[in-house]
């Protein structure tokens, strides 16, 4: 019995989730890549440049809490980007990315925006559309 | 070769500590705004501390007493004073912060009209109270009443909240120094409060800023004076206790 413990153990930490991330599509219209762009510019909406920096030459303030986002579209595939953008807690646990496509387990949210979702199905696939364009590393 | 490696390591063991350094939101801000604080005559907020120098020697309430009736000159008897708050409120047996302590005396002592949070009246008060402590180190009370308090305080400072599931220590503790955007995190010492901001184009207090981050998360602020507010006024002058007192600030 013991010897089953290591596996288990492996099989929590390697679960399908995490080693394919979400093949399934959230919705059935293809995203749309140039509203994903403009999502993840605007700082009310997609908040990405917030903590990343990315090819966006005409966005002067980005952050650097996070990793750039140029490549990210050849380090990773489409799966794991979407498990990423719906909830990257369930890759990293200490992540401070916030989960874009999921409501529950918040705290003390404002009043207005209790049970809202920061990104529609739609948006985060227009997102990880734009995301896989991301091709080249920055220089 | 051993003595340059035993050098490099002691180095590097140095530029760590160096980087753990607490820093006041003073350091990271652009000169002319650092120049805006360091003189007087540039620093907006002397205008509502020589509004509070009036209201603190000006007669009120049924009895015509002003502050300085009971309190003398302020130089004196206020020194060090909001270097050592929030305290333990013997009355009401709970902690208090400085402007819920200068609201009390208005309405206890002095019988006047109660001087809401946030009012220009309190601001300008709390101001020129807090100039008495200028340069004088944050001193929180060895009062043992006050550490569940802090405690709560610093569970609320860890906990994740609002739309964006963040806590005050993830941006100010992990990711101090980096770039949100344009702002460089700040390591969120209560140093200079109240203070003037740049960008509210006026003067506001600790809890101001406070509700500010929270409204940053899409959070629900807690309210002006709230338990939960104290108690994290409480673990933040913890935290920046002996770092030198500010008031009145300038931010951006
Ligand atoms: C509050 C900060 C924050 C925000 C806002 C944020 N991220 Fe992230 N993101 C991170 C951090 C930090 C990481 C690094 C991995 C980790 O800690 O989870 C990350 C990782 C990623 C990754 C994986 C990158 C890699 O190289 O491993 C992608 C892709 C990503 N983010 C996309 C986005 C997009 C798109 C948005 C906006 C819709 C966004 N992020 C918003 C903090 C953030
Ligand atoms: C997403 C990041 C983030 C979170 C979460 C956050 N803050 Fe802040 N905080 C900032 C930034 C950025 C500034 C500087 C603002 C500026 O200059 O515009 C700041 C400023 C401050 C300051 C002012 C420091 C000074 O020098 O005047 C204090 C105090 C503070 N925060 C406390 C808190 C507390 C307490 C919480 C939790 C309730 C919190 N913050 C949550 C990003 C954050």
């Amino acid at each position: 019995m013991p010897s089953l413990k290591p596996l288990a153990l492996l099989l929590a930490l390697a679960g399908p989730a995490l080693a394919e991330g979400l093949a399934e599509p959230l919705t059935a219209m293809e995203g749309d890549a140039g509203r994903g762009r403009a999502i993840i510019a605007d700082r009310s909406r997609g908040l990405c440049l917030l903590c990343h920096s990315g090819p966006f030459p005409e966005e002067r303030f980005q952050g650097n809490l996070a990793p750039s986002l140029a490549g990210v579209g050849a380090r990773m595939s489409a799966s794991e980007l979407r498990l990423r953008l719906v909830d990257s807690r369930r890759v990293n646990p200490e992540s401070i990315m916030p989960a874009y496509h999921r409501a529950e387990g918040l705290h003390r949210v404002a009043p207005a925006l209790r049970g809202r979702m920061l990104l529609q199905a739609q948006e985060i696939e227009d997102v990880l559309a734009f995301l896989l364009t991301l091709r080249e590393e920055s220089p | 070769m051993r003595h340059v490696l035993a050098l490099l390591l002691a180095l590097q063991c140095l530029t760590a500590a160096l980087a753990q350094e607490r820093r006041s939101g003073f350091d990271d801000m652009a000169r002319e705004t650092q120049a805006m604080q360091r003189e007087d005559a540039a620093n907006p907020a002397m205008l509502w501390v020589d509004e509070g120098a009036a209201i603190w020697s000006r007669p009120a309430g049924a009895q015509g007493l002003s502050c300085a009736n009971c309190h003398g000159a302020a130089e004196a008897s206020m020194a060090g004073i909001a270097a050592r708050y929030p305290a333990w409120d013997e009355g009401r047996f709970t902690a208090i912060d400085l402007a819920g302590r200068i609201a009390q005396c208005r309405e206890q002592r002095q019988h006047a009209p109660a001087l809401a949070r946030e009012s220009e009246g309190l601001l300008a008060l709390a101001a020129f109270i807090g100039l008495q402590s200028r340069a004088m180190p944050l001193a929180p009370p060895a009062d043992g009443r006050l550490q569940a308090t802090r405690a709560w305080g610093e569970a609320l400072y860890r906990q994740r909240r609002g739309q964006l599931d963040l806590s005050c220590a993830q941006c100010h503790d992990d990711n101090a120094g980096r770039r949100l955007a344009g702002s460089t995190i700040p390591q969120a010492h209560p140093t200079a409060y109240p203070l003037y901001r740049l960008e509210w184009q006026g003067l506001g207090s600790l809890q101001r800023r406070l509700r500010g981050c929270m409204s940053g998360v899409r959070a629900e602020p807690f309210a002006y004076g709230a338990a939960e507010m104290i108690a994290i006024e409480a673990w933040l002058a913890q935290r920046a206790a002996g770092m030198a007192v500010e008031t009145p600030g300038v931010r951006p």
